[in-house]
Formats: C-alpha cells, sequence, structure tokens
C-alpha cells in the first residue's frame, strides 16, 4: 500500500513540475518570485479546508457543504463590522460561526444518524441559503483596515501569512495522521468503522470531532478569503467545494474512505492552484476552467478504477 | 363520521408502507395549502392554482428523472447543469435555424440530454465510480461547456422564434402545454413503475444489488439506464425551461438540482435506494412549491429558497433516519 | 440406481494464483439429499457460485440429465433449473414476497405486469410450503428463517429441480430448523435434488441421505449417509484424526472477578445474574434470539444496561474486559488493513502512550503474538484479507489478548473455521483462562459447550434457565432448557 500511494505521490510531484516547464514556456510573467508569491494567494485558502477535509473523508464521511461555511461565516463576520466589531473580534466570529456549523454537520451525522452526503448537501443549502436570506443581493464592505492583513499581509519577503499558515497546518496534520494513534483511528474507522467500535475506538466522537475540526477551518478560510477580498457578498466562495473535494482526491485520498496521506494531499493543492493560475494568467476565464476542474476530478478516479479492471 | 372510520381504518391495514406514507403526505400538503388559502383566499382560485402548477412543471419532470437515479443508489448533482447546457443549445440552434420549427430543436435537446446523461452513466457502471464525485464533476464540466458554445453571450426573448416560445405557454383547458407535459409526465412514471418490468428491475437493483445479480439484473447496467432516462427529461426540461422564460445564458437553472433532490427526499425516495413513489415525487415538488409561491405572499423574500430547501431536505431525512434505527427485535418473552 | 440428475467432473477453478476447486466431483441424484461437507475455503463457496452462474470453471465438465451444460449465467441457472438458497438471504427487502418470487420472471400481459397473476400464484406456492407468512408481507419484515422459505419459493417458483442449500440453518432457531427439514423432506419426497452444506454433523446426520466431502478443493470421498460414521467424515474433512479436541486442563477457582446482578436491556434480556471467577470458563449457551450477544456487548462496555450492576473485582477491575465478536470480518478485523495494524488498534493507547506511534514496536507486538498463537502468515506486514479463517480469528484473538484483560469474552469463537484452528483456540482459551483470568464462552455448539465450561449458563429468549456445573451439564439438559419443550 505504501508503495503505491509512493508512485501517486511521485506523479504528482512530477506533474507539478512539467507543469511549471509548461506555464513557463507560454507565458514570461510565470517564473517571477512576486508572481508565483501571488499565484500562493490562489489557492492556499481552499487548501487550508482540505486538510481536515481529507482527514474526514478517509475516516469515511465527506462534507460538501465548506463553502456554504465560508460564506455564511464571512457574512457573520461582516455584520460584525457592520456593527463596530474589532478586527480580533471579527476573526473569533468567523471562526466560531465555522465551528458551529461543523458542529452541525457533526451533530447531523452523529446523533441524527443521516448519511453525510445528504446531511452536507442539505446544509450546504441550509448556510449558503442563510447567507442568502440575511444579505440579498447587498454587499458588506466596511471591514476595518487592519483586518486586510490577514489574508494580504507578509510574514517575510513573499511569503504571505496566508501560506506561512498553510505550511505549518500541513505539516501539524501530517505529523498527526501519520505519526500518532488518533491519525491511526482516523484510518480504522475509514476502514471498518464497525470494527473500530468493537476495537473501543468512539467512532462517534471522531467523526463529530472531524467535521467540527472542517468547519473551523472553513471559518479560517472565510476570514483569509474576506480579509483578503475586503467586503462579502452571498455568493462569495460559490463553487469552491469542488475544488476543495478536487483537491483532496486528486491528492490520492479515497472516496471509500481508508486511505490517503497528508504530502499527497499538499501536492495535490500545489498542482491545482498553480494550474488554475497559470491559466488565469493565460486569460482563461473562471468557467471554463471549471470544466478543467470537473474533468480532472473525474479523471482522477477514473483511471486508476480503468487500470485496475484488467 | 363514525360510520366511515371503519371503512377508513380497513383501507388504512391494507395499505404498503409507501402507500401510507404517500398518502399522509397528501393530507399534509394539503393542510399546508389551505392554511395559505385561509391568509390569502385568492391562493386557492383556478387561475393561481393553473400558475403553481405551471411554475412547477418542470421541477415535477426533474425530479421524476432524479428520483429514477437515487431509486437505484446513484445520485445527479449535474441535472441542472444539463438542462442548462441542453436549453443554451436548443435556442441557439433555433436562433441559428429558426425556421426548422420547434420539434427538431426539441429532439436535439433530448438527443444532447440523453448523451450528458449517458456519460454519467458509462462512468458510473462500467468504472463504478462514485456517483456523487462524477456528477460533482460533470456538473462543472457541463456548465463550463455552456459558456464555450455561447461565447458567454446571453440568447434573448427577440432572438426566437415565435413557435419556439409559444409552444410551452399554448393554454388547453385552463393549463399550459407545460402543466399538460407534467402531468402527462408523472401519470406515465406512475403506470410504468408500476407496471413495467425494466421498472422493476430497477427497484431490485437498487434495494439490493448483490441478489439482483443473483437473479440476473446488472445493477450497474440499471444505474447507466437511469442516469440516461433522467438525462433526456433534463435535456426536454432545458428548451421548457429556456422556451418558458425566453432566455437563455449560463447560468439558468444555478441551484436547481439540489431544489430537486430536497423534493425527492421529502416525496419518500430513500437515499439508501430501492423506495421510492411517483406520487410521492410529485407531492414533494408541489409542497415546496406551495412554499414558494406563498413566500412573496407573506413578505418573505425570495432569497430564503435556497434555506428552506435545505432545512426541508434535512427534516425529511432527519425524521426518515431516527425511523430506522427504532425497529429493534424484541427478544423477551413475557413470563 | 437411476443415473444422477446433476453430475460435476474434476472441476477446476481459479482465481488469480489461488486454487479454489482443483479436482472437484459431486452427484446429486433424484429425490435425495445430498451433505457437502469441508472446512472453510475447502472449496464449497466456489462450488455454489458456479451452479449459481456467477463464475465459470476453467476446466472439468458439467452434466444435467446426462447432457453436457455451461451455466454461464444466473439467467442459464435458472432455466436449467438449479435454485440456490444462499447463506446472506438475498431477499429483496423493499419489495413484497410475492414480488420477490418473481423477481425477473413476472407474469405479463401485454407488455406489463400482470400483478393479480403473481400474486395468485405466490400465494399457491407459499401454501405449499405452509409458510406462516402472506404473499403481500414487505420481505424486510421477516426473519432470516422466512426469508430462507422465500428463496426456496423463489425457486419453486422456477421449477427448480436442483436446490442449493448453502448453511441454511446458521441462524435458526432449534425449531425453525425443524421447520426447514420438513420442508427439505417434502421437496426430497417430490423428486428435487437437495443439496445441504453444512458444518453441523447433526443435522447432517438427520437430513442427508448420501454425502461428499471436499477437502483443499478436492472432492475425498462420497457415499451414502448410513455407511459412515463421523469420526471417518472427520478424518476425510481433516485428513487426519483429530482427538485432543477440548483439553481438559484442571479447574482452580480463585478469586472473584465479575459480578453481575439484575442485569437487563429493554428487549434484549433481563434479570441476568451470575458470578465469575479467575481461572475459570463459563459456557453461555442458548440458540438464536436468546439475547446471548446482546448481553456480551453490554458486559464489555458497548451498550449499556437499564438496569442491574455489573463490578469487575480484584486483577479484572483494572485489566478489563475484552469481546472476540461473532463476525470476524465485519466485527473482529479489518481486513484490509495488516496483521500489525489490526493488532494494534486496542491496544493504541499502550502502543503509543504520548500519542506518538512507532512501527518496529508494533511490528515487534504481532511478531510476538504470530509465534504465540503459530498463525500461519509471512510476516507482521501480511493484510488479514489473504489469510484464512482459522488464522484471521487467531488475529482477532491476540489483539485482544495483547490488551491483557482480566475478562475475555467470545462469541461464537469457531464459527465457520477448519478443526485445526479450533483446537488451537480451544487451546488458547483454556490457557487464558488457567492462568488466573476468566473467561466467558458463548456458543451454539452443543460439543463445544459441553468440552469447554467449567459451568454452563442456559439463556432463553433474553433470560437465564438454568446453570449446570460440567457434571450436570448434558445435551439434552441443555437443549431442554434453552428451548420451548
Amino acid at each position: 500500500m505504501t508503495a503505491r500511494l509512493l508512485r501517486w505521490e511521485t506523479m504528482l510531484a512530477v506533474v507539478l513540475v512539467l507543469e511549471f516547464v509548461l506555464f513557463s514556456t507560454l507565458s514570461p510573467y510565470f517564473l517571477n518570485v512576486d508572481t508565483l508569491s501571488d499565484a500562493t494567494f490562489n489557492f492556499t485558502e481552499r487548501a487550508l479546508v482540505a486538510l481536515p477535509l481529507a482527514l474526514l473523508i478517509i475516516a469515511g464521511e465527506i462534507d460538501i457543504s465548506v463553502a456554504g461555511i465560508i460564506a455564511l461565516a464571512s457574512v457573520a463576520m461582516g455584520l460584525g463590522a457592520a456593527h463596530g466589531v474589532g478586527t480580533p473580534g471579527l476573526a473569533c466570529m468567523g471562526l466560531g460561526t465555522g465551528l458551529l456549523a461543523g458542529a452541525v454537520n457533526g451533530a447531523l451525522v452523529t446523533w441524527g444518524r443521516v448519511p453525510s452526503i445528504v446531511a452536507t448537501i442539505g446544509t450546504m443549502s441550509l448556510f449558503r441559503g442563510a447567507a442568502y436570506a440575511v444579505l440579498g443581493d447587498h454587499v458588506l464592505k466596511e471591514y476595518p483596515e487592519s483586518f486586510a492583513s490577514f489574508g494580504q499581509g507578509y510574514l517575510v519577503g513573499p511569503i504571505s501569512y496566508e501560506l506561512t499558515l498553510f505550511v505549518v497546518f500541513a505539516l501539524a496534520f501530517g505529523v498527526f495522521l501519520h505519526r500518532t494513534r488518533w491519525g491511526r483511528a482516523i484510518y480504522a474507522i475509514g476502514a471498518n468503522p464497525i470494527a473500530s467500535r468493537f476495537a473501543g475506538l468512539p467512532v462517534d466522537r471522531y467523526r463529530f470531532a472531524l467535521f467540527a475540526l472542517t468547519g473551523l477551518f472553513s471559518g479560517l478560510a472565510a476570514v483569509l478569503l474576506t480579509s483578503r477580498l475586503g467586503s462579502t457578498r452571498p455568493s462569495i466562495a460559490q463553487g469552491w467545494e469542488l475544488d476543495i473535494v478536487s483537491m483532496v482526491i486528486l491528492g490520492g485520498v479515497s472516496v471509500w474512505g481508508g486511505k490517503g496521506s497528508i504530502t499527497g494531499v499538499v501536492l495535490a493543492a500545489l498542482v491545482f492552484g498553480f494550474v488554475t493560475f497559470g491559466l488565469g494568467l493565460l486569460n482563461i476565464p473562471g468557467i471554463v476552467m471549471s470544466i478543467f476542474t470537473g474533468a480532472l476530478l473525474i479523471l482522477v478516479v477514473a483511471v486508476p478504477a480503468w487500470l485496475s479492471r484488467k | 363520521m363514525s360510520a366511515v372510520l371503519p371503512h377508513f381504518q380497513r383501507l388504512w391495514r391494507g395499505l404498503s408502507d409507501s402507500a401510507r406514507r404517500d398518502f399522509a403526505f397528501a393530507a399534509l400538503t394539503l393542510v399546508l395549502f389551505f392554511a395559505v388559502t385561509l391568509k390569502f383566499h385568492g391562493f386557492a382560485s383556478p387561475r393561481n392554482i393553473a400558475g403553481l402548477l405551471d411554475d412547477t412543471s418542470i421541477f415535477i419532470l426533474l425530479a421524476l428523472g432524479q428520483m429514477l437515479v437515487i431509486l437505484v443508489r446513484g445520485i445527479d448533482l449535474s441535472i441542472a447543469a444539463n438542462l442548462a447546457l441542453c436549453g443554451m443549445l436548443a435556442a441557439l440552434t433555433n436562433r441559428a435555424f429558426p425556421d426548422a420549427g420547434v420539434a427538431p430543436v426539441v429532439a436535439l435537446s433530448i438527443a444532447c440530454g440523453t448523451l450528458l446523461g449517458g456519460f454519467n452513466g458509462i462512468l458510473v457502471w462500467k468504472l463504478r465510480l462514485p456517483p456523487i464525485v462524477v456528477t460533482l464533476g460533470t456538473m462543472s464540466m457541463y456548465r463550463g461547456a455552456i459558456y464555450l458554445l455561447s461565447h458567454g453571450a446571453w440568447v434573448n426573448e427577440n432572438e426566437m422564434s415565435r413557435g419556439f416560445v409559444a409552444f410551452t405557454r399554448a393554454q388547453f383547458l385552463g393549463l399550459s402545454t407545460l402543466s399538460w407535459l407534467a402531468l402527462g409526465g408523472a401519470a406515465l412514471f406512475i403506470l410504468a413503475l408500476r407496471g413495467s418490468r425494466l421498472a422493476r428491475d430497477l427497484y431490485a437493483a437498487g434495494g439490493n444489488p448483490e441478489a439482483a445479480s443473483y437473479s440476473g439484473i446488472d445493477p450497474g447496467r440499471m444505474q447507466f439506464i437511469a442516469y440516461t432516462i433522467c438525462g433526456a427529461i433534463a435535456g426536454l426540461a432545458g428548451y421548457l425551461w429556456v422556451a418558458r422564460f425566453a432566455v437563455a445564458y449560463t447560468d439558468i437553472a444555478l441551484g436547481v438540482e439540489l431544489q430537486v433532490i430536497a423534493a425527492c427526499l421529502i416525496g419518500g425516495v430513500a437515499i439508501a435506494g430501492g423506495t421510492g413513489s411517483a406520487i410521492g415525487v410529485v407531492l414533494g415538488c408541489l409542497f415546496i412549491g406551495i412554499i414558494r409561491s406563498s413566500l412573496p405572499l407573506i413578505e418573505v423574500s425570495s432569497f430564503w429558497q435556497m434555506f428552506i430547501n435545505g432545512a426541508v431536505i434535512l427534516v425529511a431525512v432527519l425524521a426518515s433516519a431516527r425511523r430506522r434505527v427504532d425497529q429493534r427485535r424484541i427478544l423477551e418473552a413475557p413470563t | 440406481m437411476p443415473p444422477p440428475l446433476l453430475t460435476l467432473t474434476e472441476i477446476r477453478k481459479s482465481f488469480g494464483g489461488a486454487r479454489a476447486l482443483e479436482r472437484a466431483s459431486l452427484e446429486l441424484q433424484r429425490g435425495s439429499v445430498t451433505a457437502l461437507l469441508g472446512e472453510n475455503g475447502a472449496g464449497k463457496s466456489t462450488l455454489v457460485k458456479i451452479l449459481s452462474g456467477i463464475h465459470q470453471p476453467d476446466g472439468g465438465e458439467i452434466h444435467f440429465e446426462g447432457e453436457p451444460i455451461r451455466i454461464a449465467s444466473p439467467e442459464d441457472a435458472r432455466r436449467i433449473g438449479l435454485g440456490v438458497v444462499h447463506q446472506e438471504c438475498l431477499v429483496f427487502d423493499n419489495l413484497s414476497v410475492a414480488e420477490n418470487l418473481f423477481v425477473k420472471v413476472q407474469p405479463a400481459r401485454r407488455g406489463l405486469v400482470d400483478w393479480r397473476s403473481l400474486r395468485t400464484r405466490a400465494a399457491a406456492v407459499l401454501r405449499d410450503l405452509d409458510a406462516d407468512f402472506t404473499a403481500d408481507t414487505p420481505a424486510g419484515r421477516l426473519s432470516i428463517a422466512q426469508k430462507h422459505v422465500v428463496q426456496i419459493a423463489r425457486a419453486l417458483v422456477h421449477e427448480s429441480r436442483v436446490l442449493i442449500l448453502d448453511e441454511p440453518t446458521a441462524s435458526l432457531s432449534q425449531r425453525e430448523c425443524v421447520e426447514l427439514f420438513r420442508i427439505v423432506r417434502k421437496l426430497r419426497d417430490s423428486g428435487c435434488a437437495l443439496l445441504f452444506i453444512s458444518h453441523k454433523f447433526d443435522e447432517v446426520f438427520e437430513i442427508a441421505d448420501r454425502y461428499t466431502v471436499f477437502r483443499d478443493g478436492v472432492s475425498v470421498g462420497a457415499g451414502a449417509m448410513a455407511d459412515v460414521t463421523r469420526d471417518e467424515l472427520v478424518r476425510l474433512m481433516v485428513g487426519r484424526s483429530v482427538d485432543q479436541l477440548f483439553p481438559q486442563l484442571p479447574e482452580i477457582p480463585g478469586e472473584e472477578l465479575l459480578r453481575v446482578d439484575g442485569l437487563a436491556r429493554a428487549g434484549e434480556f433481563a434479570d441476568i445474574s451470575f458470578a465469575l471467577r479467575s481461572g475459570e470458563i463459563l459456557g453461555i449457551y442458548g440458540l438464536v434470539g436468546a439475547g446471548r450477544t446482546e448481553l456480551a456487548q453490554v458486559l464489555f462496555g458497548l451498550q449499556r444496561a437499564d438496569r442491574g450492576t455489573m463490578t469487575l473485582s480484584g486483577a479484572a477491575q483494572s485489566a478489563g474486559v475484552a469481546l472476540v465478536p461473532e463476525d470476524r470480518q465485519t466485527q473482529g478485523g479489518i481486513l484490509p488493513f495488516s496483521i500489525a495494524a489490526n493488532l494494534a488498534l486496542p491496544n493504541l493507547r499502550a502502543l503509543a502512550p504520548h500519542g506518538w506511534c512507532s512501527v518496529p514496536r508494533e511490528a515487534a507486538l504481532a511478531r510476538e503474538w504470530i509465534d504465540k498463537l503459530a498463525i500461519r502468515a509471512q510476516g507482521p506486514e501480511q493484510t488479514v484479507h489473504s489469510l484464512s479463517g482459522g488464522n484471521q480469528q487467531k488475529v482477532v484473538i491476540a489483539k485482544w489478548l495483547a490488551r491483557k484483560p482480566g475478562v475475555l469474552i467470545l462469541d461464537e469463537p469457531t464459527k465457520g473455521i477448519d478443526v485445526g484452528a479450533k483446537a488451537a483456540v480451544h487451546a488458547v482459551t483454556s490457557e487464558f483462562a488457567r492462568a488466573g483470568n476468566g473467561v466467558i464462552m458463548i456458543s451454539s455448539d452443543l460439543p463445544e459447550i459441553l468440552g469447554m465450561s467449567d459451568r454452563v449458563l442456559v439463556m432463553r429468549r433474553g433470560r437465564l434457565r438454568g446453570e449446570f456445573t460440567r457434571a450436570q451439564a448434558t445435551s439434552e439438559a441443555l437443549l431442554r432448557a434453552a428451548s420451548d419443550a
């Protein structure tokens, strides 16, 4: 199993290198430190959500309401800002909303016994619907100046706060999943939740925690995104659930649970992020890029399935 | 009243679980309808009911298609993108060949939808890919394809031929052609689901795929058939949508797939497969339709629609999920 | 003797590198019941799949009524007249019984399903079988025994001449078994050729006229039941005679480890009180549905009791309770994981006290137990999926023994595993008990309960109906307490 995954990650690394080669030939602007730094903004927010989502999918669940949570958290912060809440308070509101929303998902799946796909199809509508209901077609723009530093600020040189956060959390998640006993538990729960229960693992508690964690990080993404854009619309992060799920599955995480690695997800986020950025540099509109994203998602699951048919 | 009760009790006992659920839900829908009418007397007027039916028609057709897919343990998130792509194709064709008439355009639309649905089906059948991933992917692909096809431009009413638009709006006996299509489609589904052997095979495949293959039914092939039929319906709905609203652009029917799934779930279609009735699905559409059209009356903005869909889905699945867990065999005997 | 109805000659079947059937031969006579015996992995389920049309043999011949045939698909099997009652109830819960009988063969009128004819014919078949349920019952409401009847009824609708019953009594109560045998005899008398696959010698001697034994994919013996003894059958199945199946180690009763008082859980069991001492093996006997598994899960802590108390004392207080569950593939272990990963799972806290996992430590633990229990595997990294049933069960037992529990509960620990592994499991269990721990063994296998237990509790319908010492426990006494008789 380790051998096969290593092959997948190597393949991703190869694709990443090829991408760089391709785009730097197609566009003179690509291989520039500032450009590459800008490129990271393109995917760090989504990649941050992909990290806990990967854990969730490995544990055998799924959450497609993540973009809805981002929208809801953003609206919450916008309302807070409109009422004069300061930057630290806003960040707390964003994180808190995400955490609560994740807890709702967790409760539906563990207490309500609703299959996660249906639960999150429902909450996807519920959360984004709440954002629309509250905001309608207005835009919230009254954010304090200091708020912008989350999403637009740099730690040192070309390395942004966002990128730093992603690197730090990627390492943390990697260690957590691959080296600790809680990570082992997550793999077991995804592979066979019944046997895991019989082995004494508190399966429902893990599930709830993972949903809450995914919500929390969606809230974090909302803080970063809203701070970067400086405004909130109810359509913020529209379609991001597809991108985030694509990153996870592209990273080699199996939809059936029990398999996957953080290294793969990180590489996939890079592959995905630089491709979309590169296409953007070549002036390809976002909606056309989504053809690529959709096709990529299907290819990533179809190719291994096709190969193992023999 | 007391004379009627024993008859009713006997009737109730003879009904299957599924029929009882439909009955109860029909009663609930009627109660909702009357509740709204109580506040707004005009709601129950024939004109309003016809309008309600007209608004809900396309959803009914889509939901019937989605029901087939859910029945065989699949899900189709790309149904609305399929609709939009075929609708755009129909509008563009009509704009390019206004004298060709409506029939070829409709045929093209249906054919396109069938292919798009079939693509979903092949991936789920032959490669055994998870339906959620496949249709999440095709949803994006099809939407993006609309942009490619139209270069982001709209097709407006003045660019559409008279016949193109008029077809859906023509009236027979107080109801639009659209409404008659929906009613006809529902009736066809009700009969076919009960009487056709293919439909019974779909129920079997969804209820127990392993047992189905031992009986000679290929569950994957049943899924392919369901996705193809759903796609064909989406194709037809594409033309109907574009003709009814007399406009075609990239974002038409955005989010409709969730409304349709909501209608199916509230109508009693089990997400686990194998259970569902056409009547329930139609009632589900009407239920959501009544809520939607009563929103402006009670001065709630239509921006609440998405939230309500989500709430409806969650309430419906919570109710059925909790009921399933409580069924346990009683082992203890009275001493 | 008239020519056999169905003959299989030298059937070969491989899956990848694994040879499931080598030289399998079988003969089924009209109007007779032939028992097919063999250990797990002997090739019985492969044979069933071939006769169902799911797999095609790589070599050998199949003759029906003297003519060579090919069973290319389940439809072929149906058309030829081969019916199967599968172990896993392949019944459609979401459809009515009537519809279940006619899947794929619904009577039609003008292209549409003729429901009236379907219901009438279904009712007639159920009447013939004296079934205790009606044709329009939703199949999901039926018990396992009733679902078996539905499968038999389906075979009758298909006018099956050959009926294969694959471990049909696995989950049936005594009364349901009697009922099933009545139907089997009725079918036999009407000329059907029946193949009865079972592990249980008692049943085989009761119902079968002839026998065939498979071992490692080869048929090693066949003949009339009247001409053979149980020991001879065992020898054919295992290839050697196995005596020392139940180690008889002297009991040294020690301190009390577990006391249960008035334990009850709504709908499952009530008024359960007993005590378990160190060094003791307490057997719990009962028929399916008696509530034993539910009791075990409460004792283990998976579920909570509504009333009553459970106290652990002595060594068991800190060491705790472990449970080896009934279904080894779904509940007992994670098949796609390695032996080491499986062993680590209940022991994570001990292996990684500060959260940090160590692969060498886990591998060492696995190697230790592979040696102790003589698990036949290539190493700690081998996936449990590729082990035989007996070795899989050893892994499940090992992972709990590694926890060093005070009380070990085993739920049907030797179900479906070969005789050699059975003996090993019994040896380990006895050793564990004699080392000063307590064992509760739940089993429906009378010889096992009688052979292993120092004391036997009998449960019936959720309540304790009897307690027997080793001296008092006899088959008749236990059966009487366990059944309604």
